[in-house]
């Protein structure tokens, strides 16, 4: 079952998405062992303390979210977490953010060389504070080619932008991502989103606007995935939005991802990623197929033949 | 922290609330008061979070050995589903999560007061206390009779109990915070622990800092995994050594928290971003003096 990423090889095609483990350190139930990969949850330079609650609502399908990006600093990351993670031995990929160019750039200094880390991801979605009036990296595009463009440069590491679905173009800011130095992409980015307490008249986030995520978005990021593999087939994607079965990664693999990361489904059902694990073997075994990487590209165009 | 398969042995109806009792000898076996399990909800429909109860009993000896208890306010499309599960279905439960209330190992006189729900956290608490061979006196408090949990049982277990309701159809007319002080002073309190809506516990973290009575308290927040793994549960709370304040995860660092390191204005404030850093710097708060 394992995957190559242009040269990142993972044992499975199965990643904890950014986010959705914690710091790895007290999540118990979910089987490190058995992960493709984990992407921490993303880290900036100094510790943050993220959005006042309530920062989730459930919603049809969904779960509706805003942290605010409360993590504990990149440097406590290296100090408690990362240990942690490499006794486990899963590959680990750095979640990094920033509100400044300066502030991506020196997280991602800071993760160089350290064992156990592969790759980094590169969280587009951080308010940025330095040109942007507090609106996302991803809200424009010369911004978002900035910040991969400077990350990529300094790192050593492979690089995976993680970009949302409903940017004005696309298929163009994932260009724009490789040409400034990307590896490969993350698939999507949670969709903006927002519920009312009309009883309350309040939003139910203090946000108010949050990321909707779980499989109320899945068909939202497969077309994601699908348009712009179709476009940069030899571009590494990892799909992510709404997996919680083995069906729903296969049908990401389909479209042309070439690995999944797990996120709303884990926060559920700790076991989550393992059953998708299993659920890709199976289908794998059934269709009589070596590996992950041959669903890729397998999708049928066109009309059924009768 | 234990996942099982746990059958409904019983469901019933207790007042405004509903109770379930489940086979989960696992988690029953750790489970201490002021800890949580969290149950999965029926994978094929539209609601998809796992929903987290205090734990209302734990049985470890006897004929009811092994089994866990919770109660809730079917309100929701969640509870409302859990209300109508038959005895003899499965759940998929993970528990005990959380931290407890610490017992007073010194003081003995503790005054347990629960407004609504509350009152099954709060109940668990007062049993494990009177097997240590602590004072408990409660204070139960709710909207009308239905809202006040167990007064039967509570009137049983504790020493003396004042009951509250808004409506008056049940104690006095007024909440529990009205009847705090007079039960303070009547009990000799010298420990406090209490569960119920922020505003209410709020209110009582007020008068126990007044009145330097040492106390604990399961606060709520809106939480998703209920396993440290979302950060959506926080609350502020302010470093032991007055340095600041962290945003703590309720079902990894609480419920159960001492109010007088929670930030209340920073929480629950209309503009929590905007809560200014107290003028006197934040307090120092030793650990538990109990």
């Amino acid at each position: 079952m394992t995957v190559d990423l242009n040269g990142v090889v993972l044992p499975l095609p199965v990643l904890a998405a950014a986010g959705c483990l914690g710091t790895g350190r007290e999540a118990t139930l979910v089987d490190l062992h058995r992960l493709g990969g984990v992407v921490t949850m993303s880290l900036t330079l100094e510790p943050r303390k993220g959005s006042p609650t309530p920062r989730m609502a459930e919603t049809p399908s969904g779960l509706l979210s805003w942290i605010g990006l409360q993590n504990a600093g990149v440097e406590a990351f290296l100090r408690e977490d990362l240990p942690h993670l490499q006794r486990v031995g899963v590959p680990v990929i750095a979640s990094v953010a920033g509100s400044s160019v300066e502030e991506y750039l020196r997280v991602t200094t800071l993760l160089q060389n350290r064992p156990g880390i592969v790759a980094l991801e590169v969280y587009l979605g951080a308010p940025d504070e330095e040109r942007g009036r507090g609106r996302p990296f991803h809200a424009r595009p010369d911004r978002i080619s900035e910040v991969v463009g400077a990350v990529a440069r300094m790192s050593r590491l492979p690089v995976f932008a993680k970009l949302p679905a409903l940017e004005p173009d696309l298929v163009e800011s994932a260009r724009a991502c490789v040409r400034a130095g990307a590896h490969g992409l993350t698939l999507i980015d949670g969709v903006p989103g927002m519920a009312v307490d009309a009883e309350r008249l309040r939003p139910a986030l203090a946000a108010p606007v949050g990321l909707l995520s779980g499989p109320a978005v899945k068909p939202i990021a497969l077309a994601a995935v699908y348009r712009v593999a179709r476009e940069m087939p030899e571009v590494p994607i990892m799909g992510v939005g709404g997996i919680s079965t083995g069906t729903d990664a296969v049908e990401f693999l389909l479209a042309g991802a070439w690995a999944v990361q797990v996120g709303t489904a884990m926060l559920v059902d700790p076991a989550a990623p393992v059953e998708i694990a299993r659920g890709i073997l199976a289908y794998l075994k059934d269709k009589q197929l070596e590996s992950p990487a041959a669903l890729r590209g397998r999708l049928r165009l066109g009309r059924e033949p009768s | 922290m234990k996942r099982v398969r746990a059958e409904i042995l019983s469901t019933r109806r207790l007042g405004a609330y509903h109770a379930l009792t489940v086979v989960a000898p696992e988690i029953a076996e750790r489970a201490r008061p002021g800890q949580f399990v969290s149950v999965a909800m029926p994978p094929e429909r539209s609601f998809l979070l796992r929903r987290h109860f205090s734990i209302h009993h734990a049985s470890r000896r006897g004929g009811w050995a092994g089994t866990l208890e919770f109660a809730f306010d079917p309100q929701g499309q969640g509870t409302r589903w859990l209300a109508e599960a038959k005895a003899h279905q499965f759940l998929d439960v993970i528990g005990p999560l959380g931290k407890a209330f610490a017992y007073p190992t010194r003081l003995t006189n503790c005054l347990l007061v629960a407004e609504g729900h509350g009152g099954a956290t709060i109940s668990f608490l007062a049993q494990e206390l009177r097997a240590r061979g602590k004072r408990v006196d409660m204070i139960l408090g709710g909207a009308t009779q239905e809202h006040v949990f167990k007064p039967i049982e509570a009137k049983r277990i504790a020493q003396t109990l004042a009951v509250a309701t808004v409506d008056g159809s049940m104690g006095e007319r007024g909440t529990v915070l009205d009847l705090l002080p007079r039960m303070l002073e009547a009990t000799g309190a010298q420990v406090l622990y209490a569960a119920g809506p922020r505003e209410t516990l709020r209110g009582i973290a007020e008068v126990c800092l007044e009145r330097r009575i040492p106390s604990q308290m399961a606060l709520e927040e809106r939480m998703a995994c209920g396993m440290g793994q979302c950060f959506t549960c926080v609350v502020p709370v302010v470093r032991k050594d007055g340095s600041g304040y962290d945003n703590l995860r309720l079902c990894t660092e609480g419920p159960v928290l001492n109010p007088a390191r929670v930030l209340w204005d920073r929480w629950m404030g209309e503009q929590p971003a905007l809560a200014p850093t107290p003028p006197e710097g934040f307090p120092v708060v030793r650990s538990w003096p109990g």
